[in-house]
């Protein structure tokens, strides 16, 4: 699926990768003008930020499921994420969204290296850190950093403050111009915490601040990409702005480059350049904010906007409301075809028997669906089109277009 | 309401003026639940905690109260207070909750008892945690119906599983016999809601109840309250921190902060014309999806504070934008409870006009 | 939950024929890392008079020179059909649960375990029973009234049975109860079945030596469950329905504080057994430790063979009990 991943979107390719291929070259020349245009909107900041920074192509995890007692055989597989593709460019920040168990947390995780995916590749600034053993990340992970949800359990309360920001120094053996000392109440002044709160122990701190101890620790060592899962969901909704606008500003001041996995639609919208929706282990749809929040084109994503509660009574009535029937499908036993089927009010025959691909439908905006909405392109095309769509991903030279 | 607005605070501000009738007075209220200076307070080894301080609200049947706070606002004290589930032992609970007319603060823990789960019943954020996991959630439901009605274990199955159709669970005659955690999280919140229906209760108080569940697991749940609502004419109490769950149910809106309502109006009032800092607070905080993205959040700066040591005067001073404008007054006097409008009450020591005049100038238009 | 059950048998069985194979592995070995033969082993058998025909005769009756499987399959038939033992022409029958026959007494080791093995089981069934009782009903009562004089009260005294050995409080007992007070005559072990009155109170004494240990144990297990269980969201979801709360105790917070429980009860059993032992010793009963022990001075190997495996088959089978009972009180164990 890798071909169908962010192609007039994605960027010129980083110096260490191969140039493209002459196919790739020919498919730049016909859509690199209108990728160009559409993609030079959204991006915030200075301008467009080219290279990509991480990709991610066809990544997977399935974990086993095994039955008996002294031999265990294997009865199946929890296809937590199976096959995703995104690409994430340096500055920017790419909103992960979907309900529980679509596998979000997971691929989050995979992309940290704390779980071993079980196919797929991922590249980070070039390498290859698919399987990369713990040694050889070492000196990668200071920069790729994870925010965790909770933030009264990710640390360590027998250790102050000082000691938990100033960890990453000692683990990766650095000395800070400086000093630690001096380098960590650096990193607190930066999260809005206070200096003096360098001896304190993490139960003095509210959930907040708290997380804020978790920001100062991942920037420790300046990161350039941060892996947030769920970063505010466990705070009271008046800190929760506090946060996100933290992030933003560090974005802005640090030159970070994010991957936020959340639930909350309207917090992706917020913080998001790029959004990726995903269902049951896979990517259903990913396009730049304002493209998905406006004209969603798969109707999982539909459904998703349109689930979420309004803060405005006034709306409450005369407001289109798509409701899902039922819960999530297990992923231990997926639907076959489009996974979305047995949910979907627009299903037909199609989609239980043949799996859409992600296709980009307009320049930037790629959905896997026979039947999406908010586009001229017909469903037929697209049956066509997916009908003698090639196999797995050739490789990710072949997707960069449209250089500027 | 009929308290006078003039500027005699030192004389009200042990009394509250939030009730439409003082704490002296207890005649039984026409609404159908009313609640007067209910105070719930917890002595600890820190100190005395007043997680609920003077709190007043009514609500008839067939119509919501949104109750909207923090962590530590008091909201969830609210609603077990109301239920009578606080232990009198470790619970000081003061005021009165007039239910149907009938006082339920100063009845035996016996009478609340028989009215819990008939009357008033709950449902709570964790449908996992709140079913017991070793019984069936048919047994569950069967107990509870049990408990209130004279009938045989095969009526009350019977019934079990006509709830369970009703809260729209597939196959309800089958799904009765499984466990809790063979339910989806979706399908234990629907259970959940038919237990607490079993009995037909005129008072159904949700506290948080779709916080733990999926967005459009959500949306479900918040569709089939709003229809079971219809249907059995219920009052409902929905207790929860998202504003947008709120605007969706409620007819009425109480904010609560530090244990103190801070803001009380109709869901119009609040949404559209708030009154309190706090309020503003709330709004500029979240992201909306109904609006052009705002370049920046406007959070409320702090953390919400602890109960063992609130802040003097005004809880909310330390974290408003806009306590400088009265002089010392937030710090010094705590505010009441005073009608802005008619029906729409807010305790802030600004004057109105510098109210609406904050509020049209410089908070809505950057929502 | 009958799948479960099977499940366990099957586990249980498979248990049992590994722990025989480690035991009698074991006890094959001894010998030879001891560096003696199986002619010193034989002659030992013979007593006295040593021939080197009676030797050979032993050695070919108990099979000791022949190989190790063999021997363990030999064993393991003895078990289930019987045996016979060749000497010259002479035929021993052994029948079906056959251990073997003690080198020293001669004996069968089955007769010996069907005298020992009552008196070490009455005493740990019996204070199991009782240990849980006290322990639970205790620790419930704490729990519910926290802080309150009983709580404190109970709780010191547990931490005092905790601290005290059995066999302190055996012989205090003794000496207090029978010697000073005459309450009770001087325990001696009777069988069940010829008058269950006397029986009891027998074992009173050992009974209450050894379970004041775990009870107190228990009673601090249980009021720390308790207290956990009483404050799970499910319980405020009983008072919330309305149940009374005489109820909302036991068949909503008893029922799960009582789960672990039973789960570290099967751990204990093992350490039971041993409890037992020592109490037995104290009070002069002559049981399965005391069996054990001359089995393992004497060199006497089918004996400490036949005690280990019948404390195996005590311990596995009490364990297969408390697996069942915990899958009745736990639905999500049986469904996993």
């Amino acid at each position: 699926m890798g071909d169908n991943v962010s192609t007039s979107d994605n960027p010129a390719p980083g110096p260490e990768e191969t140039p493209p291929d002459a196919a790739a070259s020919e498919k730049a020349a016909s859509e690199g003008a209108a990728g160009a245009a559409a993609a030079a909107a959204p991006v915030k900041g200075t301008g467009r930020r080219g290279e990509t920074l991480l990709e991610v192509e066809d990544l997977g995890k399935h974990f086993p499921v095994t039955q008996g007692i002294v031999f265990k055989r294997q009865v199946g597989a929890v296809k937590a994420v199976d096959g995703v593709s995104f690409s994430v460019r340096k500055g920017e920040t790419l909103g992960l969204v979907g309900e529980s168990g679509c596998g979000k947390t997971t691929t989050g995780r995979m992309i940290m290296r704390l779980l071993e995916p079980s196919f797929g590749k991922i590249t980070f600034e070039g390498h290859d850190i698919t399987h990369m053993s713990q040694r050889d990340m070492r000196p990668l992970r200071r920069d790729i950093q994870m925010i965790f949800q909770d933030p009264y359990s990710s640390l360590n309360p027998r250790q102050t403050v000082g000691s938990i920001v100033g960890a990453a120094f000692r683990l990766q053996g650095e000395q800070p111009r400086q000093g630690v000392r001096a380098a960590v109440q650096e990193l607190l002044e930066m999260v809005g915490l206070s200096p003096e709160h360098y001896n304190r122990y993490p139960h003095e701190f509210s959930g907040g601040q708290r997380q804020r101890i978790g920001i100062a620790r991942t920037l420790a060592l300046r990161p350039k990409l941060i892996v947030a899962d769920e970063p505010v969901s466990a705070l009271d909704v008046s800190v929760q702005a506090q946060v996100v606008n933290l992030l933003e500003d560090l974005q802005d001041e640090l030159d970070l480059t994010y991957v936020v996995i959340a639930h909350d639609l309207s917090v992706v919208r917020h913080i998001s350049d790029r959004v990726a929706v995903m269902y049951l282990g896979k990517l259903v749809e990913i396009a730049d904010r304002a493209d998905l929040y406006e004209r969603p084109m798969h109707p999982y994503t539909n459904a998703l906007l349109s689930a979420v509660p309004i803060p405005d009574p006034s709306k409450r009535e005369g407001r289109d409301r798509i409701r899902l029937q039922g819960d999530v499908p297990s992923p231990l036993d997926p639907p076959p075809a489009c996974r979305f089927h047995t949910r979907c009010w627009k299903a037909q025959e199609i989609c239980k028997q043949v799996e859409p691909p992600l296709q980009e439908l307009s320049p930037g905006h790629m959905a896997a669906c026979h039947f999406p909405e908010n586009t001229t392109v017909s469903a037929t095309d697209l049956v066509a089109k997916a009908a003698v769509a090639p196999g797995p991903a050739p490789g990710p030279a072949d997707s960069p277009v449209g250089k500027d | 309401m009929a308290r006078k607005n003039d500027k005699r605070d030192d004389e009200m501000r042990d009394g509250t003026s939030t009730a439409p009738a003082g704490p002296a007075d207890s005649r039984p209220p026409s609404s159908f639940l009313e609640v007067r200076d209910l105070r719930i307070h917890f002595p600890t080894d820190d100190g005395l905690v007043k997680s609920v301080d003077g709190l007043s609200f009514q609500l008839e049947r067939g119509k919501t109260l949104g109750i909207v706070g923090e962590s530590g606002s008091g909201k969830s004290v609210t609603s077990l207070g109301i239920l009578g589930l606080h232990n009198r032992r470790n619970a000081r609970v003061s005021g009165e909750i007039w239910l149907d007319g009938q006082e339920l603060v100063g009845a035996s823990e016996e009478q609340v008892r028989r009215l819990r789960g008939r009357d008033m019943a709950m449902i709570f954020q964790d449908p996992l945690s709140s079913m017991h996991p070793f019984y069936t959630v048919g047994h569950q439901i069967i107990e509870a119906y049990r408990i209130h009605n004279d009938v045989t274990r095969k009526v009350a199955r019977k019934h079990a599983i006509d709830m369970l159709g009703r809260v729209g669970i597939p196959r309800p005659d089958r799904r009765v016999d499984d466990y809790p955690h063979q339910f989806s999280g979706g399908m234990r919140q629907r259970a959940m809601i038919a237990m607490a229906l079993s009995c037909d209760p005129e008072l159904l108080i949700a506290d948080e109840p779709t916080t733990a569940l999926d967005v459009t697991v959500q949306a479900q749940i918040l569709d089939l309250l709003r229809d079971l609502q219809r249907e059995f004419n219920s009052a409902i109490i929905m207790i929860t921190h998202d504003l947008g769950v709120v605007a969706e149910l409620s007819d009425d809106i109480l904010v609560m902060y530090g244990g103190r309502c801070v803001e009380y109006g109709t869901v119009d009032d609040v949404f559209h014309a708030p009154e309190h800092p706090y309020t503003w607070g709330l709004l500029g905080s979240m992201p909306r999806l109904d609006r052009e993205r705002s370049e920046r959040l406007l959070p409320i700066k702090g953390t919400p504070p602890s109960l063992i040591n609130l802040p003097s005067g005004c809880a909310f001073n330390p974290r408003c934008a806009y306590a400088e404008l009265n002089g010392g007054k937030s710090t010094e006097e705590r505010p009441d409870l005073r009608d802005a409008a008619p029906g729409h009450r807010v305790a802030c020591h600004l004057p109105a006009e510098k109210r609406r005049q904050i509020w049209n100038d410089e908070i809505a238009p950057k929502l | 939950m009958i799948r479960y059950i099977i499940r366990r048998l099957l586990v249980a069985v498979l248990l049992l024929a590994i722990i025989s194979l480690v035991t009698f592995g074991i006890f094959f070995l001894l010998p030879k890392l001891a560096g003696q033969s199986t002619d010193d082993l034989a002659a030992r058998y013979l007593g006295r008079e040593v021939t080197p025909e009676g030797l050979a005769g032993v050695k070919a009756k108990l099979g000791l020179d022949d190989p190790f499987l063999v021997r363990y399959w030999e064993f393991v038939q003895g078990m289930f059909v019987g045996q016979e033992y060749k000497f010259g022409t002479s035929i021993t029958e052994c029948p079906a649960p056959c251990l073997g026959y003690s080198y020293r007494t001669n004996e069968p080791v089955f007769d010996l375990l069907l005298d020992r093995a009552p008196v070490t089981f009455s005493i740990a069934l019996g204070a199991a029973v009782l240990w849980l009782l006290a322990g639970v009903t205790i620790g419930v009562i704490s729990a519910l009234k926290r802080g309150s004089v009983f709580d404190r009260a109970s709780m010191s005294a547990a931490l005092a049975g905790v601290s005290l050995p059995m066999f302190f409080t055996g012989l205090v007992s003794i000496w207090l109860i029978c010697r000073q007070l005459k309450l009770l005559p001087t325990p001696r072990y009777h069988e069940f079945l010829d008058n269950p009155a006397t029986w009891a109170q027998a074992l009173i004494l050992p009974w209450i030596t050894l379970a004041f240990l775990y009870a107190a144990m228990y009673a601090r297990l249980t009021r720390a469950g308790m207290l956990e269980t009483m404050g799970e969201d499910y319980i405020r979801t009983a008072r919330a329905k309305g149940l009374p709360e005489r109820t909302v105790i036991t068949r909503h917070g008893l029922r799960s504080a009582l789960t672990p429980i039973i789960t570290i009860f099967g751990l204990d059993i093992g350490l039971l057994l041993g409890g037992a032992v020592i109490t037995e010793t104290t009070f002069s009963f002559a049981g399965l430790g005391q069996l054990m022990l001359q089995g393992i001075t004497r060199s006497d190997l089918p004996v400490a063979l036949g005690v280990t495996m019948a404390t195996g088959l005590f311990v596995i089978v009490a364990n297969l009990v408390v697996d069942i009972l915990y899958a009745v009180a736990d639905p999500r164990v049986r469904l996993a």
